[in-house]
């Protein structure tokens, strides 16, 4: 498609969006300055101590115990407090250092911030900031999904099979190591050569592996599906035609709801039959079904619209409560939540 | 040959699959054939992973247009790999304090956790967001109830975002007791129950007897496309 003459050239528009970009950058800045600010997080440093207990068959278990007891392991985590908290704990106890600023999680909401602006701003059109945002996302995903995929399904499955002691005192503790199992350099080798797609060679190799990945879906899903879409939505369509209730009365509503689903389940599948020509009968019946399938895509149309816009309304939220402290519906930023903290206060005043 | 023998493990993999549920003995085959679709599964993401990486590292050296964004990519992609499988910031399960890395990978406070929060999340939820504002606007160009079947479709889909809301109690509350069905809300659970139910029960059918066929044509070797080339 040729653009028409009316667009601006592409420096004009490089000018246009770091035009933008200022003003927001501006905007954001002065908002920073009123009041109590904007976009900080808070932490506070949870400790824990456990002391391990053998039981008769030679397992350890770990048990939280008081703090600093004899032989105890400890493990300290940071965990989110509301501004609200923080101020709580500061009017307990001023240059508390119990709940404190977070330099990591405040930068992180804004680059969430950030990231949600950039692709909001792609409503105005392409830009380098939804550029910068989209290059990011897909590396992340890639990185995201390949490292959870390692340590939920390759470390357990593959590794903790071919070297069960190893993986038991680098990761998995609980892990009932038992002897080497060989089968699993079967999915081993299967997996090399589905990675030796990525040279020049692989394609005639990776093929076996492919082989494998398809046959043992197509058999998984054939079961799962057949069990539970055919028979079992089969099932739940043999409905009763003329419905009793307790007292013996003829329930009108009842009986027509499940004449419509029988009546409307039959007419769709008569639709999606295309070995008959759609004429006379069979015609009038697909026609019924496709009435069916119209509301059921009007539902479906519905919803989806809902929850896109249900996910719009968190993002909104998310940019002003979370970011800009514009608004605060849980109260979570204003001294209303020192007394609703003041527990926390007490019990700070009194580890400090 | 070698086609051959895809074909032939393309019907043992799927055939365990089938018989499990009819002999007992054949269940722990089916077992540990899932185990190993998992493994398989799981490393199709390191061969994705790895694609991106050939892909991106191509881009970047050819200095084409737009080879900053595959360096991004390229920095984004290490960056959380690296986070990822080192446990950068994981401290210690409970269930096992002296042993550093049995903690998860995505505990709150981890540089993965991290990543996941304030990264991967706000984007890809904005991104689904932003949908919103198309298929307004796509609607708005496309629904016209110009026959039977585009009335239905506009009129529930009406319905349903009306009957879902609280604009739907406010613009049809005012119905005497006797009429109740017709308020929007009651109208949106009686597109649900009844002719939803129908509607998606007859799809879900027609999805599980599309996926058997295509299921045993696989398996048979008469569908071989996923053995590319001429097949």
């Amino acid at each position: 498609m040729s653009s028409t003459t009316m667009e601006p050239s592409a420096p004009a528009q490089g000018k246009w969006w770091i035009g933008l970009f200022l003003v927001i950058a501006v905007l954001v800045a002065i908002r920073a300055g009123i009041g109590e600010g904007m976009g900080r997080a808070y932490v506070q440093t949870e400790s824990t101590s456990y002391a391990a207990a053998t039981d008769d068959q030679g397992r350890v278990t770990w048990s939280a115990v008081a703090d600093g007891a004899a032989g105890s392991a400890t493990i300290e985590r940071d965990v989110f407090r509301t501004a609200g908290q923080y101020r709580a704990a500061e009017a307990a106890s001023p240059n508390q250092q119990a709940i404190r600023f977070s330099w990591d999680r405040t930068i992180g909401l804004w680059l969430a911030a950030f990231f949600t602006l950039a692709v909001f701003s792609f409503l105005v059109g392409d830009n380098p900031a939804y550029k910068f945002t989209e290059s990011i996302v897909i590396g992340v995903s890639a990185g995201y999904w390949m490292a959870v995929a390692f340590w939920e399904t390759l470390v357990p499955k593959l590794v903790a099979q071919l070297a069960p002691g190893l993986v038991k005192a680098w990761c998995m503790p609980n892990l009932d190591a038992g002897a080497i199992n060989l089968d699993a350099l079967i999915p081993l080798g299967l997996g090399i050569m589905l990675l030796s797609q990525l040279t020049p060679l692989g394609r005639h190799v990776g093929r076996w592996p492919l082989a494998f990945v398809i046959g043992t879906f197509a058999g998984l899903k054939m079961i799962s599906h057949v069990e539970s879409d055919i028979i079992e939505q089969v099932r739940a369509t043999m409905l009763p035609l003329v419905v009793f209730g307790d007292d013996g009365s003829f329930a009108a509503w009842a009986s027509i709801r499940n004449l419509l689903i029988v009546a409307g389940v039959l007419c769709t599948l008569v639709y999606f039959v295309f070995s008959i020509e759609h004429k006379g009968p069979v015609g009038r019946a697909a026609r019924v079904g496709v009435w069916f399938l119209m509301i059921t895509f009007g539902s479906a149309f519905g919803f989806t619209v809902m929850g896109r816009i249900a996910l719009l309304a968190a993002r909104f939220e998310f940019l002003f409560i979370d970011w800009l402290w514009l608004i605060d519906p849980k109260g979570q930023r204003t001294m209303a939540a020192v007394s609703a903290a003041a527990e926390l206060g007490s019990s700070l005043l009194n580890t400090i | 040959m070698s086609r051959s023998i895809a074909l032939l493990i393309c019907l043992m993999g799927g055939l365990t699959m089938l018989v499990s549920p009819f002999l007992p003995m054949a269940t722990g085959w089916a077992n540990d054939v899932t185990d190993w679709f998992n493994i398989l599964a799981a490393m199709a993401f390191v061969l994705g992973g790895g694609s991106l990486l050939k892909v991106q590292l191509m881009r970047l050296s050819a200095r084409g247009p737009g080879w900053g964004y595959s360096a991004l990519t390229l920095l984004a992609f290490i960056v959380t790999l690296w986070v990822g499988l080192g446990k950068v910031g994981v401290v210690a399960d409970p269930s096992a304090p002296t042993v550093a890395w049995s903690g998860k990978p995505d505990d709150e406070g981890s540089a993965f956790w991290w990543i996941y929060l304030y990264v991967m999340t706000p984007i890809t939820s904005t991104l689904f967001a932003v949908l919103a504002f198309y298929v307004a606007s796509a609607a708005f160009r496309a629904f016209r109830a110009k026959n039977v079947e585009a009335t239905l479709l506009l009129a529930t889909a009406f319905v349903i975002l009306l009957g879902r809301t609280f604009a739907g109690v406010v613009l049809t509350g005012w119905l005497p007791d006797w009429a109740s069905g017709l308020r929007l809300e009651n109208l949106a659970v009686t597109i649900m129950d009844v002719f939803n139910t129908a509607g998606n029960r007859a799809i879900i059918i027609g999805i599980a007897l599309g996926v058997a066929s295509t299921g045993i044509r696989l398996m048979l070797g008469l569908d071989r496309s996923y053995l590319g080339g001429d097949a």
